[in-house]
């Protein structure tokens, strides 16, 4: 059959299946028909909810301004699809392009896109992780569950990580009047995403709101009470605090898990794809029929080195689910690659937080515009002598301008003057991101065999 | 013909009325220079860019002697104001702007604008029960002048008793932004100088009244609120009540005239506004796009060269954005000289964008709406007697000084 034979029948009565039935994979299905697909479109989730949006969770849905149940997100479209929600795709056997589900049944597909996102990483002791009042926020459930207990007017809460959801967590308790203790292993909240630079302003804007901010710490243990409620948390300092709330926030894990011995090239970390969002193989291999899109996605991107990023962005889930969607349907020539430049954004404590690029490539950042002292500002960071990434707080509008910035590959430090640049914006600073525990991600491979057609992969994923 | 032709032919009146061809010819060099230190900029993307871009000022400070000079002589504020926001740069004007929004918009007062609504409707229709008997009308001196300028009364708290007073101090300063080439300049210097200065003195009195009896009017809050930038000196109370005063004024007047023109050109639009008012939102989206009230920002100069779209514009020029240019690029809109209310993804330029983008923006929104929607639906028939009517002389604060309409009578 001519390739553009196979397209035209793909398009019309194809079979595509989506597993992951939340942001990416809404968008993708909803791109998909705009784009003129009227095969058969299955969308699979394990959620028993309809797609919904997850930046309120940590900010309105906690504040009572908006209910968990409430954050559907907005159809662009009547869709035409075959919804499998509440029910968990198992396994994947690429040879005979079938997905495996919970419930025992299986789907056929002719193209696939995985979407399944990331979940919460849990609290690593399982028995402390199940008292009552221990927390994490991803989901829908537990948005409103940790809702309905800040409701009750808790003595305390711990939040665990002061990452930007924790530090989201932290101002919503605040905003409520509950007092809070935030405590973070590294010097200051943010630090891997903005570095200590930034991560200061942060940290002085937590204490400014009455945080109990305690850094360079770490929880060592939580401790229930007879009936399983938990009473009090133990730190790396010797010290212990008592709280009836505590919300795990270390971070998220892909899920990936469902992918084991597939052969898709898929760990903790995420699933491989090239610029087009077609996913590789064990091998390196990159597939036809496999495409991935959103926080599960890892994707090279030719501003950054063609680095592979993964990254946790609302706007990146949706450009490169539209992406995927247009690639999964066109030929080869009529492909686009995913080039979004990163960009993500956060309100805390009052102030909005806005970043694109990649803040963490950042060796050195310069206060380009506004003050770190009156959390105001523009910073921008450089790399190899180039700019990289711009973060601001509540200075929003200059961001369009260092994004150019970021795309032209502009020269940093900037050499011009700029309106509000002040004293402390004359010269670069280390950015001062901590050492990167890890020089690589992703799984990694063993060899076996010794001649060049004999030569076989074994995967075996790293820990995340 | 050259671009510095152009220029003059967009300034002068005889091309008032239509604009939008000149406006193409200049998007053929979306930078030009004009002269020794004026750059023009007139397609959409470059001029986004430059309204985001940090080393554009809005302070005339900052612009070469000989930029300064080359600019068409501007009637200054001649009272010992400071320069409100609008003329300032960050972080001066960040500060002030934020004390300003404080009292008017989200976060902490979301609901001002939206709460007027009823009055304005009130306003609305006694503006057009004020017609009368008659079966025509002109537009501007009936509706879209008194509007916006009662408006703005309610909005600061100018007592109703006043506000007859502070309408014709309105009228003189708005018409000094007017340039009439007929009227002896000095003359009308002395008259707008002296409008100004009741203005002033009225503003100040008031503001001492609010501080000590406050209402909840922007007025008492600008002088009462103890916000985290701290509060307002009293002259710069007064000098932003000005800017809202005439910056909320002589816009809103044209937004609603253009907006009344364009339907009763487009009467099938016209007919569906009447039947759909929920068709007012996407439609006042379009006319700021196809009809835009500030034509032209003319204030911005480069605090360093800004090499775009293969032009450098060196430090210290002047540089125009012609808005409503951007409006009209076809690299931009598809068909965009068309005027089309169900137009998709409309991120026009009509209230500028970056840090300046339009203060008023909701309020200007809401006014245009009912406006419309309520002229729409009062008057039976109603029909244009003079296309094209005759235009002010500003081309940047672009729009007709009359629009004499005819209709057969009023509905309900
Ligand atoms: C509390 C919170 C606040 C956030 N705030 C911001 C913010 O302010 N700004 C920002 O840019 N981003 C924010 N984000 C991130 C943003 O929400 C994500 O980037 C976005 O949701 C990613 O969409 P996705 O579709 O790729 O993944 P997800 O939204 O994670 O969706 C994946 C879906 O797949 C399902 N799934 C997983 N495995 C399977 C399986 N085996 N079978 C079937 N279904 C499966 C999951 O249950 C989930 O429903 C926030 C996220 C959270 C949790």
């Amino acid at each position: 059959m001519a390739s553009d034979g196979f397209l035209e029948w793909m398009r019309r009565e194809g079979r595509i299946v989506i597993v992951g039935a939340s942001l990416a994979g809404l968008r993708a299905a909803e791109t998909l028909r705009e784009e003129g697909f009227t095969g058969s479109l299955t969308l699979i989730g394990d959620e028993p909810y309809e797609p919904y949006d997850r930046p309120p969770l940590s900010k309105q849905v906690l504040l009572g301004k908006a209910t968990a149940d409430r954050t559907a997100l907005p159809r662009r479209m009547a869709l035409d699809a075959n919804w499998r929600l509440g029910v968990a795709a198992t396994g994947l056997d690429m040879a005979a392009k079938r997905v495996r589900l919970a419930d025992g049944d299986e789907v056929e597909y002719d193209r696939l896109l995985i979407a399944t996102g990331v979940h919460a990483r849990p609290w690593p002791h399982e028995a402390e992780a199940d008292l009552d009042g221990v927390f994490v926020l991803r989901t829908r459930d537990d948005s409103a569950g940790l809702h309905r207990r800040l409701m009750a007017a808790p003595r305390r809460v711990l939040v665990i990580g002061a990452g930007f959801t924790g530090s989201e967590i932290a101002s919503a308790c605040r905003e409520r009047g509950l007092p809070v203790t935030v405590a973070e292993r590294a010097a200051a909240p943010l630090v891997g995403a903005l570095g200590g630079v930034v991560g200061q302003a942060a940290a002085e804007l937590q204490r400014e709101h009455g945080v109990d901010l305690r850094c360079g710490i770490m929880v060592t243990g939580l401790e229930g009470d007879s009936a399983g409620r938990l009473r009090s948390a133990h730190l790396s300092d010797g010290t212990t605090i008592d709280a009836d709330v505590a919300v795990v926030s270390l971070g998220a894990t892909r899920n990936t898990a469902w992918l084991a011995e597939s052969g898709l090239g898929a760990g903790p970390r995420g699933i491989a794809c090239d610029a087009g969002c077609r996913a590789f193989d064990v091998r390196g291999i990159v597939t036809d029929d496999i495409f991935v899109a959103g926080d599960v996605a890892r994707s090279p991107h030719a501003l950054f080195g063609y680095q592979f990023l993964s990254l946790e962005h609302w706007g990146n889930a949706v450009a490169q689910a539209e992406i995927a969607a247009h690639n999964m349907i066109s030929a080869s020539s009529d492909r686009r690659p995913h080039l979004w430049v990163p960009a993500f954004w956060s309100s805390q404590f009052g102030v909005s937080i806005k970043s694109v690029g990649v803040p963490s490539l950042g060796e050195e950042v310069l206060i380009a515009q506004g003050s770190l002292a009156e959390r105001r500002f523009t910073g921008v960071y450089g790399y190899q002598g180039r700019v990289i990434a711009a973060v601001t707080f509540d200075q929003t509008k200059w961001l369009e301008f260092y994004q150019r910035q970021i795309e032209t590959a502009a020269p940093f430090p900037p050499a011009f003057p700029t309106v509000d640049r002040r004293p402390e914006g004359l010269r670069p600073v280390p950015a001062d991101f901590p050492d990167p525990s890890l020089p690589t991600h992703g799984p990694s491979v063993t060899l076996s065999g010794y001649s060049p057609t004999d030569r076989r992969i074994t995967f075996t994923p790293a820990r995340a | 013909m050259t671009q510095g032709m152009l220029l003059r032919q967009i300034t002068d009146h005889a091309n008032r009325a239509d604009p939008y061809p000149l406006y193409a010819e200049l998007r053929k060099t979306p930078v030009s220079q004009q002269g020794d230190a004026l750059f023009v900029v007139s397609t959409y993307w470059e001029i986004k860019s430059l309204l985001h871009d940090p080393r554009i000022s809005s302070d005339a400070r900052n612009l070469s002697p000989q930029a300064a000079g080359a600019l068409p002589q501007q009637e200054e504020e001649t009272t010992a104001l400071p320069p409100a926001f609008l003329k300032l740069d960050p972080p001066e004007h960040d500060r002030l702007r934020r004390m300003t929004m404080h009292p008017f918009g989200p976060p902490h007062t979301p609901r001002r604008v939206h709460n007027m609504h009823g009055e304005l409707a009130r306003i609305v229709s006694d503006l057009i029960d004020g017609f009368g008997d008659r079966d025509q009308v002109d537009l501007v001196d009936n509706f879209s002048y008194p509007f916006p300028v009662t408006v703005i009364c309610r909005l600061l708290g100018i007592p109703r008793e006043d506000e007859a007073r502070f309408h014709s101090w309105a009228d003189t300063i708005a018409a000094s932004l007017d340039p009439d080439p007929d009227q002896d300049p000095g003359e009308r210097l002395r008259v707008t100088q002296q409008a100004r200065t009741e203005l002033g003195m009225y503003l100040s009195g008031l503001i001492d009244e609010r501080r000590g009896a406050p209402g909840d009017d922007m007025l008492s809050a600008l002088v009462t609120d103890h916000g985290p930038d701290g509060q307002m000196t009293p002259i710069e109370v007064l000098s932003t009540a000005a800017l809202l005063l005439i910056a909320g004024h002589e816009t809103t007047v044209n937004l609603i005239t253009n907006g009344m023109l364009t339907l009763l050109r487009n009467p099938d639009v016209l007919k569906r506004l009447r039947d759909e008012p929920r068709l007012a939102v996407p439609l006042v989206e379009e006319l700021l796009r196809f009809e835009p009230p500030v034509q032209l920002l003319p204030q911005r100069t480069t605090l360093a060269d800004i090499d775009i779209a293969g032009t450098t514009i060196p430090k210290g020029a002047s540089v125009w954005l012609v808005l409503a240019s951007g409006n009209r690029d076809p690299q931009r809109f598809l068909d965009p000289d068309r005027f089309d209310p169900d137009r998709k993804d409309n991120q026009h330029l009509g209230f500028g964008s970056g840090i300046h983008n339009c203060f008023g923006a909701p309020l200007a929104r809401l006014e245009a709406q009912l406006a419309l929607t309520e002229l729409a639906r009062r008057l039976d028939n109603p029909r244009l007697l003079e296309d094209p009517p005759p235009y002010r002389q500003n081309a940047v604060l672009r729009g007709p000084r009359h629009l004499n309409i005819a209709f057969d009578g009023f509905r309900a």
